[in-house]
């Protein structure tokens, strides 16, 4: 193994439902109720949330599978882009409003 | 690779047959005002292959009983074979469905001005290729400049009343991807389309049509150059769907080649694989009888066709998501 990620292991994910198949295919079936079509929200609108989540969580299998998954559900790169910086204000955001967190525990321990 | 023959033997479809010939394609020539990046003909302005009068004459003997309700025109460009206007007007004479495919900038070089008038006056029905609602992406597939032309002439098609709501003059959209990965779903890109066309250009059009990109000619360089031809075939194979096989467009459709010789479609054309031995080979031979439940010669390629909801010259196959 020359790296901790290698593309090829995304085609052996369903290795992972070889020791409690149970879990794995309640995960699958989960999973794949979630990304199905015909719900409130359109593929391609899902496929842009997964994007971000991808980035978020960056999981390199995750932006690869959704980069694609989004090109064949016909968005474009600036909606892609955009959705990304979606991910990265939320993110961006988050860790500044804890900023809330270290006044707080500043202002008690501060005279 | 499973070869596909033996991928269709397997779930009992050896000896794929044609059902009719309801649509003769007829590809009027490789010359091309464009160079486009997936073109699986490598058809360009340099390309001197054209069908010559006396082949259109043939086509013209062949579709004068009017045995075949549908001509289907392609190339190229089909608009730049000389004698495009005549074939046109005779075979609607002769009461001949007539569909041509555009590359819609083709019908702003000068001298072809007049087509969407001509178009008009032919009742012709218009497939026209446009990547996506975006100049970028379009630009980048087919050349500088072609997304604002492509829009320029949908204007005046849209003018004359082409694509307009409740309009006989159809006009439809051709969409392939642009890079190594897979169409879209049919009707959810059609209501994008749409909705994005209207409001960015108050462009109309009546439905739009997915093609995959086939894995030939300047898009089988392309995936080569930028090592995505593996797993394109890869995809292909894993997303075989024999639910596709019904509506194979090469089970009511025969191609005709520029030089007269006929195949079983224009990928076929493109890389010289001729129908099966036995079979008539040329306008001159042509046997509608024996065309129509002729046997389908099988390639690699055909996994093109039958990947995930189908691909073919009339969009997808089978189902849209």
């Amino acid at each position: 193994m020359s790296h901790y990620y290698e593309e090829k292991d995304l085609e052996r994910f369903q290795e992972m439902g070889k020791y409690r198949p149970d879990l794995f295919d309640n995960f699958m079936n989960y999973y794949q109720g979630v990304m199905a079509p015909g719900g409130a929200l359109t593929v391609r609108e899902k496929a842009l949330i997964a994007l971000a989540v991808a980035h978020t969580v960056q999981c390199p299998y995750c932006i690869d599978a959704y980069t694609r998954v989004s090109l064949e559900n016909g968005s474009n790169l600036e909606e892609m882009t955009e959705a990304v910086h979606v991910a990265a204000a939320i993110r961006g955001g988050a860790a500044l409003v804890h900023g809330v967190q270290m006044h707080n525990i500043a202002a008690k321990i501060t005279m | 690779m499973i070869p596909f023959a033996r991928q269709l033997e397997s779930l009992g479809y050896s000896g794929l047959r044609a059902l009719e010939v309801g649509t003769l394609q007829v590809n009027l020539g490789w010359r091309c005002n464009q160079a486009c990046k997936h073109c699986h003909l490598q058809a360009g302005p340099e390309r001197l292959e054209q069908m010559a009068l006396p082949t259109i004459r043939e086509v013209l003997r062949v579709t004068e009983t009017g045995a075949i309700p549908v001509l289907d025109l392609t190339g190229g460009a089909p608009e730049l074979n000389p004698h495009f206007e005549y074939l046109v007007a005779t075979l609607r004479r002769l009461g001949v469905h007539v569909r041509s495919r555009s590359n819609l900038t083709v019908l702003l070089e000068p001298g072809k001005e007049h087509l969407p008038e001509f178009f008009r006056k032919h009742r012709v029905e218009l497939i026209c290729s446009l990547p996506y609602y975006q100049q970028e992406m379009v630009d980048r597939v087919r050349g500088p400049g072609a997304f604002f032309k492509s829009l320029e002439a949908l204007r005046r098609l849209n003018s004359l009343g082409y694509g307009q709501a409740g309009s006989d003059l159809e006009l439809h959209l051709m969409y392939n991807p642009g890079g190594a990965f897979f169409p879209p779903g049919q009707k959810p890109l059609e209501d994008l389309f749409r909705r994005e066309l209207a409001q960015r250009h108050e462009i109309h059009f009546h439905h739009l049509y997915t093609l995959l990109n086939m894995p030939i000619g300047r898009f089988q360089d392309y995936l080569r150059k930028s090592s995505n031809y593996e797993s394109y075939m890869g995809k292909l194979l894993a997303s075989f769907n024999p639910a596709t096989l019904s509506g194979l467009m090469c089970r009511s459709l025969l191609s005709v080649a520029w030089d007269g010789r006929l195949f079983d479609c224009d990928f076929h054309q493109a890389l010289d694989l001729p129908l099966l031995p036995g079979l008539p080979q040329t306008l001159e031979e042509f046997d509608l009888q024996a065309l129509a439940s002729r046997p389908i010669r099988l390639a690699e390629h055909c996994y093109g066709c039958t990947a995930g909801a189908g691909s073919s010259c009339g969009g997808s196959l089978a189902g849209a998501e």
